[in-house]
Protein backbone atom coordinates (compact mmCIF):
# COMPACT_ATOMS: atom_id res chain seq x y z
CA UNK A 1 0.00 0.00 0.00
CA UNK A 2 0.86 3.73 -0.69
CA UNK A 3 2.45 5.21 2.23
CA UNK A 4 0.57 8.57 3.60
CA UNK A 5 2.30 12.13 3.12
CA UNK A 6 2.48 12.06 6.72
CA UNK A 7 4.29 9.00 7.20
CA UNK A 8 6.39 9.94 4.68
CA UNK A 9 7.08 13.24 6.41
CA UNK A 10 7.55 11.47 9.93
CA UNK A 11 10.27 9.01 8.48
CA UNK A 12 12.37 12.31 7.14
CA UNK A 13 12.01 13.06 10.62
CA UNK A 14 13.23 10.38 11.87
CA UNK A 15 16.30 10.01 9.61
CA UNK A 16 17.78 13.68 10.39
CA UNK A 17 17.34 13.00 14.10
CA UNK A 18 19.92 10.07 13.55
CA UNK A 19 22.31 12.75 13.04
CA UNK A 20 22.69 14.99 16.03
CA UNK A 21 25.60 16.99 14.24
CA UNK A 22 24.87 19.94 12.42
CA UNK A 23 27.17 19.27 9.99
CA UNK A 24 26.13 15.61 9.63
CA UNK A 25 22.53 16.73 8.98
CA UNK A 26 23.88 19.19 6.03
CA UNK A 27 25.98 16.12 5.07
CA UNK A 28 22.83 13.96 4.82
CA UNK A 29 20.63 17.29 3.06
CA UNK A 30 23.67 17.51 0.11
CA UNK A 31 23.51 13.87 -0.57
CA UNK A 32 19.60 13.89 -1.33
CA UNK A 33 20.43 16.43 -3.02
CA UNK A 34 22.11 14.98 -5.62
CA UNK A 35 19.77 12.56 -6.47
CA UNK A 36 16.88 15.31 -6.87
CA UNK A 37 14.97 14.63 -10.17
CA UNK A 38 16.36 16.68 -12.70
CA UNK A 39 14.45 18.86 -14.22
CA UNK A 40 14.70 18.92 -18.31
CA UNK A 41 17.14 21.71 -19.60
CA UNK A 42 13.67 22.99 -21.68
CA UNK A 43 11.39 23.73 -17.95
CA UNK A 44 14.54 25.84 -16.53
CA UNK A 45 12.17 29.16 -17.65
CA UNK A 46 11.49 32.09 -15.74
CA UNK A 47 8.50 30.98 -14.92
CA UNK A 48 9.82 27.90 -13.16
CA UNK A 49 12.55 29.92 -11.09
CA UNK A 50 11.24 30.28 -7.89
CA UNK A 51 11.58 34.16 -6.83
CA UNK A 52 12.71 35.24 -3.19
CA UNK A 53 16.00 32.50 -3.55
CA UNK A 54 19.32 34.22 -3.53
CA UNK A 55 20.70 30.83 -5.10
CA UNK A 56 18.40 30.19 -8.47
CA UNK A 57 16.22 27.29 -7.87
CA UNK A 58 13.64 26.32 -10.58
CA UNK A 59 10.85 24.11 -9.87
CA UNK A 60 8.95 22.25 -12.38
CA UNK A 61 5.27 20.69 -12.28
CA UNK A 62 3.29 18.71 -14.17
CA UNK A 63 -0.24 16.85 -13.80
CA UNK A 64 -0.42 13.41 -14.67
CA UNK A 65 -3.44 10.68 -14.03
CA UNK A 66 -4.39 13.47 -11.33
CA UNK A 67 -1.19 13.92 -9.22
CA UNK A 68 1.92 16.25 -9.42
CA UNK A 69 4.90 15.83 -10.95
CA UNK A 70 7.75 17.07 -9.35
CA UNK A 71 11.53 18.42 -11.03
CA UNK A 72 14.18 20.37 -9.95
CA UNK A 73 17.25 22.32 -9.69
CA UNK A 74 19.76 24.70 -8.27
CA UNK A 75 22.78 26.31 -8.34
CA UNK A 76 23.37 25.07 -5.14
CA UNK A 77 23.35 22.07 -3.74
CA UNK A 78 21.94 23.06 0.02
CA UNK A 79 18.88 24.08 -2.06
CA UNK A 80 19.21 21.01 -3.82
CA UNK A 81 18.93 19.12 -1.06
CA UNK A 82 16.03 21.05 0.56
CA UNK A 83 13.75 20.61 -2.31
CA UNK A 84 14.48 17.45 -3.23
CA UNK A 85 13.25 16.42 0.38
CA UNK A 86 9.84 18.16 -0.49
CA UNK A 87 9.68 16.23 -3.84
CA UNK A 88 10.43 12.93 -2.24
CA UNK A 89 7.33 13.73 0.30
CA UNK A 90 4.93 15.48 -2.16
CA UNK A 91 5.70 14.18 -5.48
CA UNK A 92 3.28 11.81 -7.33
CA UNK A 93 0.42 12.85 -4.91
CA UNK A 94 -3.20 14.45 -5.56
CA UNK A 95 -3.76 18.23 -4.75
CA UNK A 96 -5.88 17.39 -2.16
CA UNK A 97 -3.26 15.10 -0.36
CA UNK A 98 -0.82 18.27 -0.65
CA UNK A 99 -3.25 20.33 0.35
CA UNK A 100 -3.72 18.54 4.05
CA UNK A 101 0.07 18.57 4.77
CA UNK A 102 1.02 21.82 6.91
CA UNK A 103 4.56 21.13 6.15
CA UNK A 104 5.74 21.07 9.57
CA UNK A 105 8.06 18.05 8.92
CA UNK A 106 10.47 20.90 7.88
CA UNK A 107 10.59 22.40 11.51
CA UNK A 108 10.49 19.06 12.89
CA UNK A 109 14.15 18.50 11.33
CA UNK A 110 15.49 21.41 12.54
CA UNK A 111 15.55 23.16 9.45
CA UNK A 112 13.66 26.17 10.68
CA UNK A 113 16.38 28.69 10.83
CA UNK A 114 15.79 28.58 6.77
CA UNK A 115 11.85 29.44 7.30
CA UNK A 116 12.64 33.11 7.93
CA UNK A 117 11.82 34.93 4.59
CA UNK A 118 15.03 36.59 4.16
CA UNK A 119 17.32 33.13 3.93
CA UNK A 120 18.89 32.81 0.92
CA UNK A 121 17.73 29.04 0.29
CA UNK A 122 14.23 30.74 -0.04
CA UNK A 123 12.31 27.46 1.61
CA UNK A 124 9.16 29.59 2.32
CA UNK A 125 8.72 30.12 -1.69
CA UNK A 126 9.59 26.43 -2.18
CA UNK A 127 7.03 25.45 -0.26
CA UNK A 128 4.67 28.77 -1.36
CA UNK A 129 5.00 27.01 -4.95
CA UNK A 130 4.07 23.63 -4.47
CA UNK A 131 1.38 24.54 -2.40
CA UNK A 132 0.63 27.08 -5.69
CA UNK A 133 0.72 24.28 -7.96
CA UNK A 134 -1.40 21.77 -6.26
CA UNK A 135 -4.30 24.49 -5.35
CA UNK A 136 -4.14 25.63 -9.07
CA UNK A 137 -4.48 21.69 -10.13
CA UNK A 138 -7.15 21.16 -7.64
CA UNK B 1 56.97 40.27 17.80
CA UNK B 2 56.20 36.65 19.10
CA UNK B 3 53.06 34.97 18.64
CA UNK B 4 52.73 34.64 22.54
CA UNK B 5 52.78 38.34 22.80
CA UNK B 6 50.67 39.08 19.55
CA UNK B 7 47.95 36.73 20.99
CA UNK B 8 47.50 37.74 24.42
CA UNK B 9 47.46 41.53 23.05
CA UNK B 10 44.13 40.43 20.67
CA UNK B 11 43.04 38.31 24.40
CA UNK B 12 43.13 41.76 25.77
CA UNK B 13 40.94 43.40 23.47
CA UNK B 14 38.16 40.59 23.21
CA UNK B 15 37.72 40.98 26.78
CA UNK B 16 36.21 44.27 25.77
CA UNK B 17 33.68 42.89 23.28
CA UNK B 18 31.45 40.38 25.04
CA UNK B 19 29.54 39.10 21.69
CA UNK B 20 32.89 37.60 20.68
CA UNK B 21 32.80 35.20 23.44
CA UNK B 22 29.39 33.62 22.68
CA UNK B 23 28.31 30.51 20.53
CA UNK B 24 26.93 29.45 18.02
CA UNK B 25 25.72 25.79 17.71
CA UNK B 26 27.78 24.83 20.59
CA UNK B 27 30.88 26.07 18.90
CA UNK B 28 32.59 29.09 19.88
CA UNK B 29 32.00 32.06 17.57
CA UNK B 30 34.35 32.71 14.92
CA UNK B 31 33.28 35.84 13.54
CA UNK B 32 34.85 36.84 9.95
CA UNK B 33 31.85 39.48 9.41
CA UNK B 34 33.58 42.93 10.62
CA UNK B 35 32.85 44.49 7.15
CA UNK B 36 29.05 44.14 7.32
CA UNK B 37 29.20 45.07 11.25
CA UNK B 38 31.61 45.29 13.59
CA UNK B 39 30.98 43.72 17.58
CA UNK B 40 30.50 46.41 20.04
CA UNK B 41 33.00 47.07 23.23
CA UNK B 42 31.27 47.10 26.67
CA UNK B 43 32.32 51.02 26.62
CA UNK B 44 29.72 51.42 24.00
CA UNK B 45 26.89 49.37 25.43
CA UNK B 46 27.26 50.99 28.64
CA UNK B 47 26.94 54.60 27.05
CA UNK B 48 24.13 53.29 25.21
CA UNK B 49 22.64 51.87 28.57
CA UNK B 50 23.30 54.71 30.21
CA UNK B 51 21.90 56.79 27.86
CA UNK B 52 18.44 55.28 27.73
CA UNK B 53 18.57 54.37 31.71
CA UNK B 54 19.30 58.02 32.69
CA UNK B 55 19.69 60.98 30.21
CA UNK B 56 16.74 60.47 27.55
CA UNK B 57 15.72 64.11 26.57
CA UNK B 58 15.40 65.50 22.88
CA UNK B 59 18.44 66.48 22.05
CA UNK B 60 18.47 70.73 21.51
CA UNK B 61 15.03 71.26 22.50
CA UNK B 62 14.49 71.55 25.95
CA UNK B 63 16.07 73.58 28.47
CA UNK B 64 15.40 71.03 31.12
CA UNK B 65 18.40 68.70 32.37
CA UNK B 66 17.46 65.80 30.36
CA UNK B 67 17.69 67.64 27.35
CA UNK B 68 20.75 69.10 28.02
CA UNK B 69 22.65 66.05 29.13
CA UNK B 70 22.17 64.27 25.62
CA UNK B 71 22.96 68.03 23.78
CA UNK B 72 26.32 67.52 25.84
CA UNK B 73 26.76 64.11 25.07
CA UNK B 74 25.88 64.33 21.78
CA UNK B 75 28.09 67.59 20.59
CA UNK B 76 30.97 65.45 22.57
CA UNK B 77 30.41 62.41 19.71
CA UNK B 78 30.84 64.71 17.49
CA UNK B 79 33.80 66.63 18.85
CA UNK B 80 34.95 63.09 18.53
CA UNK B 81 34.43 62.86 15.18
CA UNK B 82 36.05 65.94 14.19
CA UNK B 83 39.07 64.65 15.94
CA UNK B 84 39.07 61.59 14.60
CA UNK B 85 38.94 62.78 10.65
CA UNK B 86 40.87 66.09 10.91
CA UNK B 87 38.01 68.02 10.08
CA UNK B 88 38.65 71.98 10.32
CA UNK B 89 35.80 72.76 12.12
CA UNK B 90 32.68 70.81 14.24
CA UNK B 91 29.58 72.53 11.71
CA UNK B 92 31.35 70.27 9.22
CA UNK B 93 30.64 66.93 10.56
CA UNK B 94 26.93 66.21 10.18
CA UNK B 95 25.01 63.26 12.06
CA UNK B 96 23.06 61.13 9.37
CA UNK B 97 21.33 57.17 9.84
CA UNK B 98 24.39 55.98 7.88
CA UNK B 99 26.70 55.67 4.92
CA UNK B 100 23.57 55.26 2.78
CA UNK B 101 22.12 58.62 4.14
CA UNK B 102 24.87 60.51 3.71
CA UNK B 103 25.43 59.91 0.25
CA UNK B 104 21.96 60.06 -0.29
CA UNK B 105 21.86 63.37 1.25
CA UNK B 106 25.09 64.60 -1.34
CA UNK B 107 23.55 63.09 -4.17
CA UNK B 108 20.32 65.13 -3.65
CA UNK B 109 21.16 68.64 -2.27
CA UNK B 110 24.32 68.88 -3.61
CA UNK B 111 23.24 67.54 -7.30
CA UNK B 112 20.30 69.66 -6.89
CA UNK B 113 22.23 72.97 -6.84
CA UNK B 114 25.27 71.47 -8.93
CA UNK B 115 24.84 69.11 -11.45
CA UNK B 116 23.13 70.26 -14.77
CA UNK B 117 22.28 68.46 -18.01
CA UNK B 118 24.85 67.04 -19.95
CA UNK B 119 27.00 66.81 -16.65
CA UNK B 120 28.85 63.48 -15.43
CA UNK B 121 29.35 62.05 -12.33
CA UNK B 122 31.95 59.30 -12.06
CA UNK B 123 31.89 56.18 -9.68
CA UNK B 124 34.48 52.88 -10.32
CA UNK B 125 33.33 49.84 -11.33
CA UNK B 126 33.90 48.59 -7.25
CA UNK B 127 31.19 50.94 -5.83
CA UNK B 128 28.80 49.63 -3.27
CA UNK B 129 24.82 50.41 -4.36
CA UNK B 130 24.89 52.94 -1.89
CA UNK B 131 27.65 55.33 -4.09
CA UNK B 132 26.07 53.95 -7.35
CA UNK B 133 22.32 54.11 -7.21
CA UNK B 134 21.38 57.96 -5.69
CA UNK B 135 23.94 58.75 -8.03
CA UNK B 136 21.68 57.09 -10.97
CA UNK B 137 18.78 59.19 -9.55
CA UNK B 138 20.58 62.78 -9.08
CA UNK B 139 21.82 61.85 -13.16
CA UNK B 140 18.59 61.47 -14.02
CA UNK B 141 16.83 63.90 -12.20
CA UNK B 142 19.72 66.27 -13.72
CA UNK B 143 19.83 64.71 -17.22
CA UNK B 144 23.39 64.03 -16.39
CA UNK B 145 25.50 60.64 -17.07
CA UNK B 146 27.04 58.74 -15.19
CA UNK B 147 30.56 57.15 -16.11
CA UNK B 148 32.31 54.44 -15.00
CA UNK B 149 36.11 53.82 -14.02
CA UNK B 150 36.89 50.33 -14.83
CA UNK B 151 39.24 48.55 -12.42
CA UNK B 152 41.60 45.89 -13.74
CA UNK B 153 41.83 41.86 -13.15
CA UNK B 154 43.49 42.44 -9.51
CA UNK B 155 41.33 44.72 -8.40
CA UNK B 156 42.98 48.21 -8.70
CA UNK B 157 41.28 51.12 -10.34
CA UNK B 158 42.39 51.64 -14.20
CA UNK B 159 44.03 54.92 -12.99
CA UNK B 160 45.51 54.78 -16.36
CA UNK B 161 42.23 55.85 -18.30
CA UNK B 162 41.42 58.54 -15.92
CA UNK B 163 42.96 61.17 -18.76
CA UNK B 164 40.14 59.86 -21.12
CA UNK B 165 37.46 59.79 -18.16
CA UNK B 166 38.37 62.97 -16.23
CA UNK B 167 37.39 65.77 -18.51
CA UNK B 168 35.80 69.05 -17.59
CA UNK B 169 32.08 67.91 -17.28
CA UNK B 170 33.10 65.40 -14.61
CA UNK B 171 31.19 67.77 -11.56
CA UNK B 172 31.18 65.02 -8.96
CA UNK B 173 33.74 61.85 -8.53
CA UNK B 174 32.06 59.51 -5.66
CA UNK B 175 34.08 56.69 -4.98
CA UNK B 176 35.16 54.69 -2.13
CA UNK B 177 38.50 54.64 0.19
CA UNK B 178 38.25 50.87 0.27
CA UNK B 179 35.90 48.49 -1.25
CA UNK B 180 34.04 46.21 0.30
CA UNK B 181 34.53 43.51 -1.82
CA UNK B 182 37.80 43.85 -2.83
CA UNK B 183 39.37 45.32 0.76
CA UNK B 184 42.20 47.42 -1.63
CA UNK B 185 43.04 51.26 -0.56
CA UNK B 186 42.45 52.93 -3.31
CA UNK B 187 44.44 55.73 -4.44
CA UNK B 188 42.40 58.48 -3.14
CA UNK B 189 44.49 61.16 -2.65
CA UNK B 190 46.03 61.01 -6.61
CA UNK B 191 42.02 60.49 -7.29
CA UNK B 192 41.08 63.72 -5.38
CA UNK B 193 44.29 65.76 -7.10
CA UNK B 194 43.25 64.87 -10.53
CA UNK B 195 39.70 65.30 -10.17
CA UNK B 196 40.18 68.91 -8.28
CA UNK B 197 42.49 69.92 -11.61
CA UNK B 198 39.55 69.23 -13.07
CA UNK B 199 37.62 71.10 -11.45
CA UNK B 200 35.65 68.03 -10.20
CA UNK B 201 33.85 67.91 -6.43
CA UNK B 202 35.07 64.35 -4.44
CA UNK B 203 33.04 62.50 -2.27
CA UNK B 204 35.21 59.58 -0.83
CA UNK B 205 32.32 56.94 1.13
CA UNK B 206 34.50 56.11 3.48
CA UNK B 207 32.38 53.10 4.77
CA UNK B 208 35.80 50.41 5.19
CA UNK B 209 38.61 53.04 5.12
CA UNK B 210 37.86 54.56 8.36
CA UNK B 211 38.26 51.18 9.92
CA UNK B 212 41.22 50.25 8.82
CA UNK B 213 43.52 53.31 8.61
CA UNK B 214 43.81 57.06 9.99
CA UNK B 215 41.93 59.88 7.83
CA UNK B 216 42.67 63.17 7.41
CA UNK B 217 40.10 64.90 5.32
CA UNK B 218 42.07 68.46 5.17
CA UNK B 219 45.21 66.34 3.84
CA UNK B 220 43.43 64.35 1.33
CA UNK B 221 41.30 67.59 0.68
CA UNK B 222 38.39 65.69 -0.23
CA UNK B 223 35.12 67.87 -0.48
CA UNK B 224 32.92 64.87 1.62
CA UNK B 225 34.13 62.14 3.30
CA UNK B 226 31.15 59.38 4.44
CA UNK B 227 31.08 56.55 6.75
CA UNK B 228 28.70 54.34 8.89
CA UNK B 229 28.93 54.29 12.96
CA UNK B 230 28.26 50.75 13.22
CA UNK B 231 31.52 49.14 11.19
CA UNK B 232 33.39 51.37 13.88
CA UNK B 233 32.03 49.95 16.64
CA UNK B 234 29.57 52.10 17.50
CA UNK B 235 25.79 51.97 17.85
CA UNK B 236 23.82 50.90 14.49
CA UNK B 237 21.68 54.24 12.77
CA UNK B 238 24.40 56.16 13.26
CA UNK B 239 26.01 57.58 10.62
CA UNK B 240 28.36 60.68 9.34
CA UNK B 241 28.64 62.98 6.63
CA UNK B 242 31.63 65.45 6.77
CA UNK B 243 31.42 67.90 3.94
CA UNK B 244 33.68 71.24 3.35
CA UNK B 245 32.06 74.18 4.57
CA UNK B 246 31.80 76.17 1.55
CA UNK B 247 29.82 73.46 -0.31
CA UNK B 248 27.42 72.46 2.86
CA UNK B 249 26.84 75.85 2.74
CA UNK B 250 26.21 76.26 -0.69
CA UNK B 251 23.94 73.36 -0.84
CA UNK B 252 20.00 73.24 -0.32
CA UNK B 253 19.28 71.46 2.74
CA UNK B 254 17.98 67.76 2.40
CA UNK B 255 15.47 66.89 4.15
CA UNK B 256 13.11 69.43 6.43
CA UNK B 257 11.53 69.02 9.66
CA UNK B 258 12.20 70.37 13.07
CA UNK B 259 15.96 70.73 14.69
CA UNK B 260 16.73 72.18 11.17
CA UNK B 261 15.40 75.98 11.07
CA UNK B 262 16.05 78.93 12.42
CA UNK B 263 12.55 80.61 11.90
CA UNK B 264 9.68 79.59 9.84
CA UNK B 265 6.37 81.08 8.64
CA UNK B 266 4.36 80.18 6.05
CA UNK B 267 5.71 82.39 3.54
CA UNK B 268 9.45 81.90 4.29
CA UNK B 269 11.76 79.58 6.42
CA UNK B 270 15.00 80.46 7.41
CA UNK B 271 17.15 77.45 7.87
CA UNK B 272 19.53 76.74 10.97
CA UNK B 273 23.18 76.98 10.98
CA UNK B 274 26.03 74.23 9.79
CA UNK B 275 25.16 71.73 11.12
CA UNK B 276 21.91 71.66 12.16
CA UNK B 277 21.22 72.67 8.59
CA UNK B 278 21.07 68.93 7.08
CA UNK B 279 19.61 67.32 11.25
CA UNK B 280 15.68 67.62 10.84
CA UNK B 281 14.30 65.85 13.17
CA UNK B 282 15.08 63.94 15.60
CA UNK B 283 18.06 61.97 15.18
CA UNK B 284 19.63 59.35 16.80
CA UNK B 285 21.25 60.78 19.82
CA UNK B 286 21.50 57.76 22.09
CA UNK B 287 23.34 55.97 18.94
CA UNK B 288 25.38 59.16 18.25
CA UNK B 289 26.39 59.27 21.88
CA UNK B 290 27.98 55.89 21.13
CA UNK B 291 30.30 57.31 18.82
CA UNK B 292 32.57 59.17 21.21
CA UNK B 293 33.74 55.65 23.00
CA UNK B 294 33.31 53.69 19.70
CA UNK B 295 36.53 55.92 18.75
CA UNK B 296 38.22 55.75 21.98
CA UNK B 297 37.94 51.73 21.28
CA UNK B 298 38.80 52.19 17.29
CA UNK B 299 42.11 54.03 18.54
CA UNK B 300 43.11 51.62 21.09
CA UNK B 301 43.56 48.99 18.38
CA UNK B 302 46.38 51.42 16.25
CA UNK B 303 49.12 49.47 17.99
CA UNK B 304 51.78 48.25 16.40
CA UNK B 305 51.26 44.63 18.00
CA UNK B 306 47.42 44.86 16.48
CA UNK B 307 48.51 45.81 13.19
CA UNK B 308 51.64 43.13 13.14
CA UNK B 309 48.91 40.42 14.05
CA UNK B 310 46.70 41.54 11.26
CA UNK B 311 49.49 41.81 8.64
CA UNK B 312 50.26 37.82 9.71
CA UNK B 313 46.74 37.00 9.29
CA UNK B 314 46.92 38.68 5.78
CA UNK B 315 50.27 36.95 4.91
CA UNK B 316 48.52 34.00 6.30
CA UNK B 317 45.45 33.86 4.36
CA UNK B 318 47.10 35.20 0.90
CA UNK B 319 49.20 31.92 1.78
CA UNK B 320 46.69 29.43 3.08
CA UNK B 321 43.23 30.26 1.02
CA UNK B 322 45.07 29.35 -2.55
CA UNK B 323 45.96 25.94 -1.45
CA UNK B 324 42.54 25.25 -1.51
CA UNK B 325 41.86 23.58 -4.72
CA UNK B 326 40.06 26.03 -7.48
CA UNK B 327 39.89 28.95 -4.97
CA UNK B 328 40.30 32.43 -6.82
CA UNK B 329 40.86 35.89 -4.23
CA UNK B 330 39.13 38.39 -5.93
CA UNK B 331 41.37 42.25 -4.95
CA UNK B 332 45.21 41.96 -4.84
CA UNK B 333 47.84 44.14 -3.63
CA UNK B 334 50.37 45.40 -1.55
CA UNK B 335 47.48 47.86 -0.20
CA UNK B 336 44.82 44.87 1.12
CA UNK B 337 43.04 45.25 4.17
CA UNK B 338 42.22 41.78 5.94
CA UNK B 339 39.36 41.54 3.62
CA UNK B 340 39.32 38.20 1.60
CA UNK B 341 36.80 37.87 -1.34
CA UNK B 342 36.38 34.44 -3.45
CA UNK B 343 34.98 31.90 -5.03
CA UNK B 344 35.76 28.34 -5.31
CA UNK B 345 35.25 26.41 -8.54
CA UNK B 346 32.40 23.59 -8.59
CA UNK B 347 31.22 25.21 -5.10
CA UNK B 348 28.28 27.68 -4.23
CA UNK B 349 29.18 30.51 -2.35
CA UNK B 350 25.83 30.56 0.00
CA UNK B 351 26.34 27.15 0.45
CA UNK B 352 29.93 27.71 1.51
CA UNK B 353 28.76 30.13 3.99
CA UNK B 354 25.93 28.11 5.29
CA UNK B 355 28.30 25.05 6.24
CA UNK B 356 30.97 27.30 7.70
CA UNK B 357 28.55 28.88 9.84
CA UNK B 358 27.24 25.28 11.06
CA UNK B 359 31.15 25.07 12.21
CA UNK B 360 30.83 28.59 14.11
CA UNK B 361 32.30 30.48 11.58
CA UNK B 362 29.97 33.21 10.35
CA UNK B 363 31.58 34.76 6.75
CA UNK B 364 29.39 36.79 4.18
CA UNK B 365 27.73 35.64 0.87
CA UNK B 366 26.21 36.53 -2.02
CA UNK B 367 26.71 40.02 -4.54
CA UNK B 368 27.23 41.74 -1.07
CA UNK B 369 25.67 44.88 -2.67
CA UNK B 370 28.56 44.75 -5.57
CA UNK B 371 26.22 43.46 -8.21
CA UNK B 372 28.05 45.20 -11.41
CA UNK B 373 31.53 44.21 -9.81
CA UNK B 374 30.49 40.80 -9.23
CA UNK B 375 28.91 39.73 -12.16
CA UNK B 376 31.78 41.76 -14.17
CA UNK B 377 33.52 38.68 -12.60
CA UNK B 378 31.20 36.02 -13.66
CA UNK B 379 29.82 34.67 -10.89
CA UNK B 380 26.38 35.01 -8.96
CA UNK B 381 28.20 36.03 -5.54
CA UNK B 382 31.49 35.40 -3.34
CA UNK B 383 32.35 34.66 -0.12
CA UNK B 384 33.80 37.02 2.11
CA UNK B 385 35.65 36.53 5.12
CA UNK B 386 36.73 40.00 6.84
CA UNK B 387 38.82 40.44 9.47
CA UNK B 388 39.03 43.09 12.36
CA UNK B 389 41.78 44.05 15.05
CA UNK B 390 40.10 41.69 17.39
CA UNK B 391 40.47 38.76 14.98
CA UNK B 392 43.02 36.16 16.04
CA UNK B 393 45.36 34.47 13.93
CA UNK B 394 43.56 31.15 15.20
CA UNK B 395 40.28 32.11 13.85
CA UNK B 396 42.06 32.49 10.57
CA UNK B 397 43.78 28.97 10.93
CA UNK B 398 39.46 28.04 11.68
CA UNK B 399 38.59 29.41 8.22
CA UNK B 400 41.33 28.01 6.82
CA UNK B 401 40.07 24.49 8.19
CA UNK B 402 36.80 24.80 7.79
CA UNK B 403 36.91 25.49 4.13
CA UNK B 404 38.73 22.65 3.63
CA UNK B 405 36.38 20.20 5.07
CA UNK B 406 33.20 22.08 3.41
CA UNK B 407 34.79 22.35 0.20
CA UNK B 408 35.13 18.62 0.22
CA UNK B 409 31.51 18.00 1.59
CA UNK B 410 30.07 20.03 -1.18
CA UNK B 411 32.45 18.50 -4.31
Amino acid sequence: MEKSIQVLEREVVEEFALFPEWMDKYEYLIEIGKSLPMIQEGNKTEENLIKGCQSRVWLHCQMEDGRLQFSADSDAIITKGIIALLIRVYNNRRPDEILSSDFGFIREIGLQENLTPTRANGLVSMIDRIRAYATQNQ
Amino acid sequence: MNREILNQAVEEIRKQVPALGRTVYGKPLVYLDNAATAQKPQSVLDRVHQMNAGVNGNVHRAVHRLSEETTLWYEEARDAVKDLIGAAERAEVIFTSGTTAAINTVAYAWSSRFLKAGDVVLVSQAEHHSNIVPWQLACERAGATLRVLPVDESGQWRMDLLPQLLDERVRMVAVSHISNVLGLVNPIQEMIRQAHAVGACVLIDGAQGIVHGQVDVQALDCDFYVFSGHKLYAETGTGILYGKRRWLEAMPPFLGGGDMVDTVTFEKTTYAPLPLKFEAGTGNFIGAASLAPAIAFARSLTTPTLEENQQEIIQYLNEELRRIEGLQIYGEGPNKIPLFSFSVAGCNHGDIATLLDKLGIAVRSGLMCCEPLISSFGHTGLVRASFAPYNTLAEAEALVQGLHRVVRMLR
